[in-house]
C-alpha cells in the first residue's frame, strides 16, 4: 500500500489556480466556480485552507453573481444552478455565507422548480435530478428549504427510481452512480431515505468494484474511475452499505492514481491529473477514514465539522 | 480530464500549444463581448459556432444561440421558411458539437429545446439517434433523447420494446438495453396492456432471454439486475397485510400495575405505571404503509375510546412504516381490582391504509385478547431492592414449557391460510420452482452469479409456498450457498454474511420447534412472583444483521451479544423490550442506537465492547432522527436541546440526543473508545434514573 502525498497535492492545487493561461485552463474557464469548490474543499480536508487568500476568493465569487441572484461559472458567464451551489459551498467553507443576500439566492433557486417538482438548471429548461440535489443542498445550507415544495421535489426524485434500485437523470433514464449520489443525498437531506431500497441499491453499488484494480466504475461494464470513489462511496455510506465493498482495495486504487512527482490525482493510474479527480480521490479517502484527511459529510460534500456547525452547533463554541 | 495519458509523447511544441490557447482565449473574449452587448450579426454567430466547435462545454454560448433563435422568431412572426432554416442551422451546430463530444449535455439539450419549438422532421431525428446508438450503445444521452423523440412521435411501446430486443440480440452485453426493456415492460404490465396480461407468459419468455445472457458470459453484469427485476415481478404481491401484532391474538396478557409513587420501580417486566399507562398496541405490516388512525383502526376496550388513540409510525419516516404503535391508557383501572379486560383491535381494509404503491389491505385484520391487571403498591411490603440483571449463562435455564401456547410465533404471512393462498402465489411458485430446477442443471461451473441467483430464487420461493416440509431443507441449502459465495467472492464477503444472517434468523423463527432452542428462562430475584420471563438468546451466531423482528414483538429480554451487528434497525417494533444485551458487536456510533429511543419499556442496556468512538465516518448519520435529516426540528433554540456544558456536549452531541431519550436503570458501556471521564459525567446527567453503570451501583448524585 502506498502513501498519500498530501503536500504534493496541496502544491498542485495552488499551482493550477495560478496557471490561468494554458489551453487546459481556457477549456475549463466556464466552470472555474466548480474548480474553486473542488480545490478549496480538498485543501480544507488536508488542513490547508488557511494558505488561501480568503478575501480575494470571496470577492471574485461575488463578481460572478448575476442580477437574477444566480451565479455563473466565471465572471460574465450566465447564471446556472450548478455554479450557484459551488458558490454557496465555498462561502460556507470560509464561514462567509452571511455576505450573501440569502433571500435573493434562495429566490433564484426556488424559481427553477417546475410543476412536477423537478428542477431546471437555468431559465432554458434542462431538467435533471442533479439539479434537484443542487437545489435541495444549497437551500438547506441557507436554511431556506421551505422556499420550495419539498414533497413534490421528493416525489420527482422517486419517479426516477429504476429496477436496480438506482436513479437516473429523468424518469426512465438508466441508473448512473453520479445521478444515484444526487438522488440519495437529496433524499437524505430531506429525511426521505425510506424511499430507497437500500439492499437492492447497495448490491448494485458494491458490484461497481473491479476485483482486480479495486477501483469503482459508474455503471456496469464500464472502466473504474477515481471520481466514482466519491459518488458510489458516498451513496453507500449514506445507506449504511459501505461494508459491502473491499475498502482496502479501493484505498490502494486511489493511491495508485496519484502523480507522486508533480502532485494531483488522475481518473486512472498513469493518466493526466486534474483538480476534479484530485478532489474526488481525497474525498474518497476521507470517507474511507484514511489518516490525515478530515472527515467529509457524504450528503453535503463538505467537512463534517462545518456541517455540524451549520445545522446543530450554531451557538456552541468552536471545539 | 478523462482518459488522457499522464506524460503524452511530445507531439506539440510550446509555440503551437500557446497558439491554440491564444486562439481559444480570443474567441471566448469576443463571444462574451457580443453576448453582453446583445450583438447577433452574422460575424458574431460565426464566432459562437467556432467556439462551440472548440469547446462545446462553454454553456453560455448555447444560451446565446437560443436567444438568437427567439429574437429571430419574435421578429419574423410566422415566416416558416426562415424559421425552418434557422432551426436547421442550429441542429447542425449541435450535431457538430456532438461530433467533438458525444456526451455534451449542452448539445443534447439544444436539440431537445429546438424540437420542442418546432416538431419537424422527427423521423430524421430518430435516424440520427439510431446512427449514434450504433456507434455507442451505452450512451445514456442518446437513450434519453430517443425516449423523448419516441414520445413526441407517439411511437408505440411495442415498437420500442422490439428495438431493445434487436439491440440485445446483436450484443446481450448492453445494460442500457436491458434497463430500457424493464421500463417499457413495467409500463405495459401496469396498464395491463393487451398481450401483456396476465404476465406469466411474458415473464417466462423474459427469463429465457436473460438466461442466455447470463450463462453465455457469467461475469458480465448486464443481465444480473434484470433477472432480479423479473423475480420482483414474479412474486409481486400487491396488497399489504398485517403479518404480526402484539398483544398476540387470543392471548392473555398479565400486567403488574405499579401503584406506588412515581419514580420507583417494582419490577422490570411487564409492569406499567398506572398513572403514566404506557401499554403499547403494535401492528406489523408486510411492507411500509401509511394511514393508521382511529378511523382506520378500531380498538374496543374498557380502557379508552378508540377515537382517543394516536397511531404512530415506529420507523424514522414521518408517514410510512412497517410497524405502528398506539398506547393504551390504564389509568381508568381502579386500584385493588384484579379484573380481566377484553380488548379487540380491528384493522380495516378501507381506503385509508396504503403502501408506497397505493395498494390497500385486501381484508380486515382482527385481534382479540384479554388483559389481566394485578396491582402492587407499597402496602404489599417494602419496595423491591433490585440487583443488577446479569447475562451470565448460570442465570438461564432451558425453557421447557409448551411453546405453541406461550410463545405467540406468528405464522409467516403467506402461509397464514391455505384458503388465502392465491392463484398468483401458485403461479409464482411454479415459475420459481422451474427456474430453480433449470439453474441446478446449468450450474456445472461454480459461478458466483449462478449461486447467488439460486439463493435468491429459493428465498423468494420460501415466501410464496405453504409447504412446511421442504422449508427446512431449502433454508439449509440457502445457508450453504451463501457460505460458498463467501469463499468464492471474498471482496463481497460482508454482503454474503448479511444475507446469511438474514436467512439464519428466518430459519430460527420458522417453526416453534426450532425457535424453542433459542428460548431460555431468566431466573433471578428481579422477576416478580408468578411471572416467567423468557429471554431470547441469539448470542454468538456471527450475526451481522438483525431481522425477523415480526416474530419477536412479545419479547421482554433479548441477548444479541457476541455477534457482528452494525445496526439494530427494526428493533423499535419490539415495544415490550425491557432488557437488551448488545455487548461485543460492531456498533460504530451513537446514531446506530437511534431505534432504542422508541422503546419506552427499555430499562437495562449493555452496549459494552463495541466500536463507538473508533470511527471518523458515521454510516448511520442520515438514518437516525436528527436535525441533519429534518426529522428533529432545530428551529427552537439549539441551546435548549443541549445541556449547557459547552465543549463537552458539542463533542458528544449525538450521544446527548440519544441518551436524553432513554430511561435506563442499568447501563454497560465500557470498552468503547468514546467513553471518558467527561462523558460519564454527561451520562449521569442525562440518565437520572440510572442505578447501575458498568457493574457498579451508583451513589445518588
Amino acid at each position: 500500500m502506498g502513501e498519500l502525498a498530501a503536500e504534493k497535492h496541496v502544491r498542485y492545487i495552488l499551482a493550477v489556480e495560478k496557471k490561468k493561461d494554458s489551453y487546459e485552463a481556457q477549456l475549463m474557464e466556464h466552470l472555474r466556480m466548480n474548480g474553486a469548490y473542488w480545490g478549496l474543499t480538498t485543501l480544507d480536508l488536508l488542513g490547508k485552507l488557511g494558505v488561501v487568500d480568503e478575501a480575494e476568493v470571496v470577492s471574485w465569487i461575488m463578481e460572478c453573481q448575476h442580477e437574477s441572484g444566480g451565479f455563473g461559472g466565471n465572471v460574465g458567464h450566465d447564471p446556472h444552478i450548478l455554479y450557484t451551489l459551488s458558490a454557496v459551498q465555498v462561502l460556507a467553507l470560509f464561514d462567509k455565507i452571511y455576505v450573501l443576500d440569502v433571500d435573493k439566492v434562495a429566490s433564484y433557486i426556488a424559481s427553477l422548480q417546475n410543476e412536477d417538482g423537478s428542477f431546471s438548471g437555468d431559465i432554458w429548461g434542462e431538467v435533471d435530478t442533479r439539479f434537484s440535489y443542487i437545489a435541495i443542498c444549497a437551500l438547506s445550507l441557507l436554511h431556506q428549504l421551505d422556499r420550495i415544495n419539498v414533497e413534490k421535489a421528493v416525489n420527482y426524485i422517486v419517479s426516477c427510481k429504476n429496477m436496480d434500485g438506482g436513479f437516473g437523470c429523468t424518469p426512465g433514464a438508466e441508473s448512473h452512480a453520479g445521478q444515484i449520489f444526487c438522488c440519495v443525498a437529496a433524499l437524505a437531506i430531506t429525511g426521505s431515505l425510506h424511499h430507497v431500497d437500500r439492499d437492492r441499491l447497495g448490491w448494485w453499488l458494491c458490484e461497481r468494484q473491479d476485483n482486480k484494480s479495486g477501483g469503482l466504475n459508474g455503471r456496469p461494464e464500464k472502466l473504474p474511475d477515481v471520481c466514482y470513489s466519491w459518488w458510489v462511496l458516498s451513496s453507500l455510506i449514506i445507506i449504511d452499505r459501505v461494508h459491502w465493498i473491499d475498502k482496502n482495495k479501493l484505498i490502494k486504487f486511489i493511491l495508485d492514481c496519484q502523480d507522486l512527482e508533480k502532485g494531483g490525482i488522475s481518473d486512472r493510474p498513469d493518466d493526466a491529473v486534474d483538480v476534479f479527480h484530485t478532489y474526488f480521490g481525497i474525498a474518497g479517502l476521507s470517507l474511507l477514514e484514511y489518516p490525515g484527511v478530515k472527515p467529509i459529510d457524504p450528503a453535503y460534500a463538505l467537512p463534517v465539522d462545518l456541517v455540524d456547525r451549520i445545522f446543530v452547533l450554531r451557538r456552541q463554541p468552536k471545539a | 480530464m478523462h482518459g488522457r495519458p499522464r506524460n503524452p509523447a511530445k507531439g506539440e511544441d510550446e509555440a503551437a500549444a500557446a497558439a491554440r490557447a491564444s486562439k481559444l482565449r480570443d474567441l471566448q473574449s469576443r463571444f462574451l463581448h457580443n453576448h453582453h452587448h446583445n450583438i447577433y450579426d452574422e460575424e458574431a454567430m460565426e464566432v459562437s459556432a467556432r467556439l462551440l466547435e472548440m469547446n462545446p462545454e462553454y454553456y453560455t454560448v448555447w444560451n446565446y444561440r437560443k436567444m438568437a433563435v427567439e429574437r429571430y422568431m419574435d421578429g419574423v412572426g410566422g415566416d416558416c421558411d426562415g424559421v425552418e432554416g434557422v432551426l436547421k442551422r442550429e441542429l447542425d451546430v449541435a450535431q457538430a458539437a456532438l461530433r467533438v463530444n458525444f456526451k455534451s449535455y449542452g448539445a443534447w439539450h439544444h436539440r431537445k429545446w429546438l424540437l420542442n419549438k418546432r416538431r419537424s422532421s422527427l423521423d430524421k431525428e430518430m435516424e440520427l439517434i439510431n446512427l449514434l446508438q450504433s456507434k455507442d450503445s451505452r450512451n445514456f444521452h442518446a437513450w434519453n433523447h430517443r425516449r423523448f423523440v419516441a414520445a413526441l412521435m407517439n411511437s408505440s411501446e411495442i415498437d420500442e420494446l422490439k428495438y431493445t430486443r434487436d439491440v440485445i440480440g446483436q450484443n446481450f452485453s448492453n445494460y442500457s438495453a436491458w434497463h430500457n426493456r424493464s421500463v417499457i415492460l413495467s409500463s405495459l404490465f401496469k396498464r395491463k396492456a393487451e398481450g401483456f396480461f396476465p404476465k406469466e407468459k411474458i415473464l417466462n419468455a423474459e427469463y429465457q432471454l436473460v438466461q442466455n445472457a447470463i450463462f453465455t458470459e457469467p461475469d458480465d453484469q448486464s443481465g444480473w439486475f434484470y433477472y432480479l427485476w423479473l423475480l420482483d415481478q414474479t412474486i409481486d404481491v400487491e396488497a399489504p397485510s398485517v403479518i404480526s401484532s402484539w398483544p398476540a391474538p387470543s392471548s392473555e396478557l398479565f400486567i403488574t400495575a405499579d401503584g406506588s409513587a412515581p419514580g420507583t420501580v417494582i419490577s422490570l417486566f411487564r409492569s406499567y405505571q398506572v398513572n403514566t399507562g404506557i401499554f403499547p398496541l403494535v401492528l406489523y405490516f408486510s411492507e411500509p404503509v401509511k394511514g393508521l388512525s382511529p378511523s382506520t383502526v378500531t380498538v374496543k376496550s374498557f380502557f379508552t375510546e378508540s377515537v382517543g388513540l394516536t397511531w404512530r409510525p415506529l420507523s424514522n419516516a414521518n408517514d410510512y412504516s412497517m410497524a405502528w404503535v398506539a398506547y393504551l391508557d390504564l389509568s381508568k383501572v381502579k386500584s385493588g381490582s384484579s379484573e380481566t379486560y377484553p380488548v379487540e383491535v380491528r384493522c380495516h381494509h378501507y381506503q385509508g391504509i396504503a403502501s408506497f404503491n397505493g395498494f390497500h389491505c385486501s381484508h380486515d385484520f382482527v385481534s382479540k385478547f384479554t388483559v389481566r391487571i394485578h396491582h402492587l403498591d407499597s402496602s404489599h411490603g417494602k419496595l423491591h431492592e433490585m440487583g443488577a440483571i446479569s447475562w451470565k449463562d448460570c442465570n438461564f435455564q432451558k425453557y421447557e414449557g409448551d411453546i405453541e401456547v406461550s410463545i405467540p410465533l406468528p405464522v409467516k404471512w403467506s402461509r397464514m391460510d391455505k384458503d388465502q393462498e392465491t392463484v398468483a402465489c401458485k403461479d409464482a411458485g411454479a415459475i420459481l420452482a422451474y427456474e430453480i430446477a433449470l439453474l441446478h442443471e446449468l450450474l456445472a461451473v461454480s459461478d458466483k452469479i449462478g449461486k447467488l441467483l439460486l439463493a435468491r430464487l429459493s428465498t423468494a420461493l420460501d415466501t410464496v409456498v405453504s409447504d412446511d416440509a421442504s422449508r427446512s431443507h431449502r433454508m439449509e441449502e440457502i445457508l450453504e450457498l451463501y457460505g460458498d459465495l463467501m469463499a468464492l467472492d471474498t471482496p463481497h464477503l460482508q454482503y454474503y454474511k448479511d444475507q446469511h444472517s438474514i436467512t439464519l434468523l428466518n430459519q430460527a423463527t420458522s417453526s416453534s420447534g426450532i425457535f424453542s432452542r433459542y428460548c431460555w428462562l431468566y431466573t433471578d430475584v428481579s422477576v416478580p412472583a408468578g411471572e416467567r420471563v423468557i429471554c431470547v438468546r441469539f448470542n454468538s451466531l456471527s450475526l451481522t444483521q438483525f431481522t425477523s423482528i415480526e416474530c419477536l414483538l412479545w419479547v421482554q429480554m433479548l441477548d444479541l451479544s457476541h455477534n457482528e451487528l452494525r445496526s439494530i434497525n427494526g428493533i423499535e417494533a419490539m415495544q415490550s423490550l425491557a432488557c437488551l444485551n448488545l455487548s461485543n458487536n460492531n456498533l460504530c456510533s451513537f446514531t446506530a442506537l437511534d431505534p432504542l429511543k422508541r422503546l419506552k419499556s427499555l430499562k437495562v442496556l449493555d452496549i459494552s465492547h463495541n466500536e463507538i468512538g473508533s470511527h471518523s465516518i458515521d454510516t448511520t448519520r442520515y438514518l437516525w432522527s436528527s436535525p441533519l435529516s429534518r426529522t428533529v426540528r432545530m428551529d427552537t433554540n439549539c441551546d435548549d436541546a443541549l445541556p449547557v456544558d459547552g465543549i463537552i456536549t458539542a463533542k458528544h452531541w449525538e450521544g446527548v440526543f440519544i441518551f436524553r431519550n432513554l430511561r435506563l436503570t442499568q447501563l454497560d458501556i465500557t470498552g468503547n473508545p468514546v467513553v471518558d471521564e467527561d462523558f460519564v459525567v454527561l451520562l449521569r446527567r442525562l440518565l437520572p434514573k440510572l442505578v447501575w453503570l458498568d457493574g457498579q451501583r451508583l451513589n445518588a448524585i
